[in-house]
């Protein structure tokens, strides 16, 4: 642009760093570092209990349908964990996805402004309700509330298998499912709003124009910009499913078993497995119970990974809040 | 527009009808009435059906309501229209459908928690009540979650602050980036796998014993980065002028940092660690897993167990019975109240202290 830029000023500027500059500088570097020290101190110190608890193990820790890791010889596998885990997190991802995105449209493209705005806080609070207090809720209140839901889906969807469901306490591995659903709600809802807040108004204004209804202007401009928004959030959420503790805990009845009925109690996820065998678990058991959170740390790091990965590939392509 | 092309296309041929343009539309009423009837006939099949679920009426009648808009605007309105309608009612359906939970999720913890709260609970603690009785409170559980979120805040607060101020103001290249991402990685690491770490590197390697700082340590790893994150977007809306003309008048640039671009964004960094506050507050699984609960006050955090609120509502809960049940949803409702404050709080700081410019 300028073509007769004066020369860049020389040495003293750049050369001569204050004392205070360089310890400013340091302490803040220095964070920064810190905190991917935390993250490699995170990984190595559990590998290390991991290995010793693996190395240990009679059983195959991949494999195994049971978790006794207090016996002499420990014996103890994450097939069931591992597969709980998976299950609850995507019955959970399948029920809230689709009515969180619609929240988010609700508030983003249909609601009144003025409804529009406390609704935002209102969900923006909802993501601040501790887990236990859910979890308390989910206990208490959803699983006497389910089994009705519970007999009539064996009625008609039991000939399945997997929604066969003999009566009893509704603390199976669908109730946490959907409790983590009501969980990561607010967290993708939030996040879906602001992609869809940003869509381009002139796209839309464009749809509008040609004579699109509103759910056109939405499909045509508003959700192919969002995608990869609601693909992240979604993620984010998952990555809050997979690792929630205190609400699966509190809601499932655990069990080593797989059960080819998601209705059927029993189960168990990795997050509530640590939790109900820790206060129990002596020094092998502590370190099996560390394996797990080590391949449950590793599930999230990849998943989060991923999810910010696609936000920053589309911040690249669409040049979208530069 | 339509008027425009109504107005030439009359003189033409002024004899034929004129063509109307508007398609017939459903009354401006009919959604609501359509929703009134899909709930009456969902009750109807309910209580004819004998169904003794509420949670199966209303997803009866949200099916009815769906079904109901769409086939009648598809016959009144055509095909474009009926999916326009078929939209709307899903994404009004859906936004119901949350709300139900959410909502009553909060009521039920008012109401039940409003029964044993009081001045005796909130000034006693659980020592020597005995569990299947009424009594008791959560004073040890209000000091241990006091302390250990201070303790964490005061860990977490000035390395996610200075991270922050690194990724600002100094960071470019490599090192900028991996943090970026690692603090983003670090977000969505779950709490339990927090309280692992520490739980391996602090007590079952260094050998020290349960305490509210261990909870406290694994309470910072999960606040960083919320810290760094949110302090991070302030530090973003400090207008660079403001920089550029503390330099230019010969300001070190530390000096700058701490003397413009702070006070400046001090709010919004005062509301971001608030949050991160009021999201490691509600955490139990730390504590769970090295606080390990204590029924009885224990003021210092360095040495022995102590509770937190949300520990003490998962004990409770995990207690069985009636009286811990009441216990439980009181402290849970303390526990949210408590949350819910400081978000207000610091929101309100927000606004009041938003940058301008």
């Amino acid at each position: 642009m300028a073509t007769e830029n004066p020369p860049a000023p020389a040495g003293p500027t750049r050369g001569a760093t204050r004392k205070g500059d360089r310890i400013f500088l340091g302490l803040s570097r220095g964070s920064g570092i810190t905190l991917l020290v935390i993250m490699a101190a995170i990984a190595v110190f559990l590998a290390w209990r991991a290995a010793l608890a693996i190395s240990a193990d009679e059983a195959n820790f991949l494999t195994a349908f049971e978790w006794d890791a207090n016996a002499d010889p420990p014996r103890f596998g994450i097939a069931v964990l591992a597969f709980g885990t998976v299950v609850s997190s995507l019955v959970a991802m399948v029920v809230a996805v689709p009515i969180a995105v619609g929240i988010a449209l609700f508030i983003s493209h249909y609601a009144p402004r003025r409804l529009a705005t406390p609704l935002g806080y209102v969900i923006d609070l909802l993501a601040a309700v501790p887990s236990i207090v859910y979890g308390l809720w989910g206990a208490l209140f959803l699983v006497p509330h389910l089994t009705g839901l519970y007999a009539w889906l064996d009625d008609y969807l039991g000939w399945t298998g997997i929604f066969s469901y003999e009566g009893g306490a509704a603390r199976s591995l669908f109730t946490a499912g959907i409790l983590l659903a009501i969980m990561i709600l607010p967290i993708v809802t939030n996040v879906s709003r602001e992609v869809f807040r940003q869509a381009p108004k002139m796209h839309e204004e464009a749809a509008l124009a040609l004579g699109a209804t509103r759910w056109e202007v939405i499909r045509i401009s508003v959700l192919p910009f969002g995608r990869s928004g609601v693909i992240s959030a979604s993620m984010l959420g998952l990555g809050r499913a997979l690792g929630e503790t205190m609400a699966v805990a509190t809601v499932l009845s655990p069990s080593f078993v797989i059960q080819a009925s998601l209705l059927e109690p029993g189960g168990g996820t990795f997050a509530q497995n640590i939790a109900a065998g820790f206060k129990e678990a002596g020094s092998m058991g502590r370190d099996a119970l560390i394996a797990s959170g080590l391949v449950l740390f590793v599930i999230t790091l990849l998943v989060n990974g991923a999810a910010r990965l696609i936000i920053a590939r589309r911040k690249e392509y669409t040049g979208a809040n530069a | 527009m339509s008027q425009t092309v109504m107005a030439d296309a009359a003189p033409r041929d002024a004899a034929a009808p004129t063509p109307t343009l508007r398609r017939p539309r459903l009354p401006r009423w009919a959604p609501a009435g359509l929703a009134a009837l899909a709930l009456a006939l969902g009750c109807g099949i309910g209580l004819i059906g004998g169904l003794d679920s509420r949670i199966q009426w209303g997803l009866i009648a949200a099916v009815l309501y769906v079904a109901l808009t769409a086939v009648l605007a598809g016959a009144v309105e055509g095909a474009r229209q009926a999916k326009d309608r078929l939209a709307t009612s899903f994404i009004w359906v859906s936004f119901l459908l949350a709300v139900i939970p959410l909502a009553s999720l909060i009521w039920e913890t008012i109401a039940r928690g409003v029964k044993v709260l009081d001045g005796y609970f909130l000034s006693h603690s659980m020592n020597g009540v005995i569990t299947m009785e009424a009594g008791g409170g959560i004073y040890h559980a209000l000091i241990g979650t006091l302390e250990q979120v201070a303790l964490a805040t005061l860990i977490a607060a000035p390395v996610g602050l200075l991270t922050a101020i690194y990724l600002v103001e100094y960071g470019t290249g490599r090192l900028a980036k991996a943090v970026t991402f690692f603090v983003d990685v670090m977000t969505g690491i779950p709490s339990i796998v927090a309280g692992l770490f520490v739980l391996s590197f602090w007590i079952i390697i260094l050998d020290f014993g349960y305490s509210g700082f261990a909870g406290a340590m694994a309470l910072a790893i999960l606040m960083m980065p919320i810290v760094v994150r949110s302090t991070e977007e302030m530090l973003k809306l400090v207008p660079n002028e403001l920089r550029e003309a503390s330099l230019a008048l010969g300001v070190p640039k530390w000096k700058t940092i701490l003397k413009v671009v702070l006070p400046t964004a001090v709010g919004g960094i005062t509301t971001g660690i608030m949050l991160a506050v009021a999201r490691v507050a509600g955490e139990s699984a730390p504590i769970l897993l090295l606080v390990f609960g204590s029924a009885q006050i224990n003021a210092n955090p360095f040495e022995g167990a102590q509770s937190s609120l949300p520990y003490y509502v998962y004990e409770q809960w995990a207690n069985g019975n009636e009286p811990s049940y009441d216990r439980a949803w009181a402290a849970a409702l303390v526990l949210i109240a408590f949350v819910m404050i400081l978000n207000l709080v610091a929101r309100g700081i927000a606004r009041w202290k938003a940058p301008k410019h």
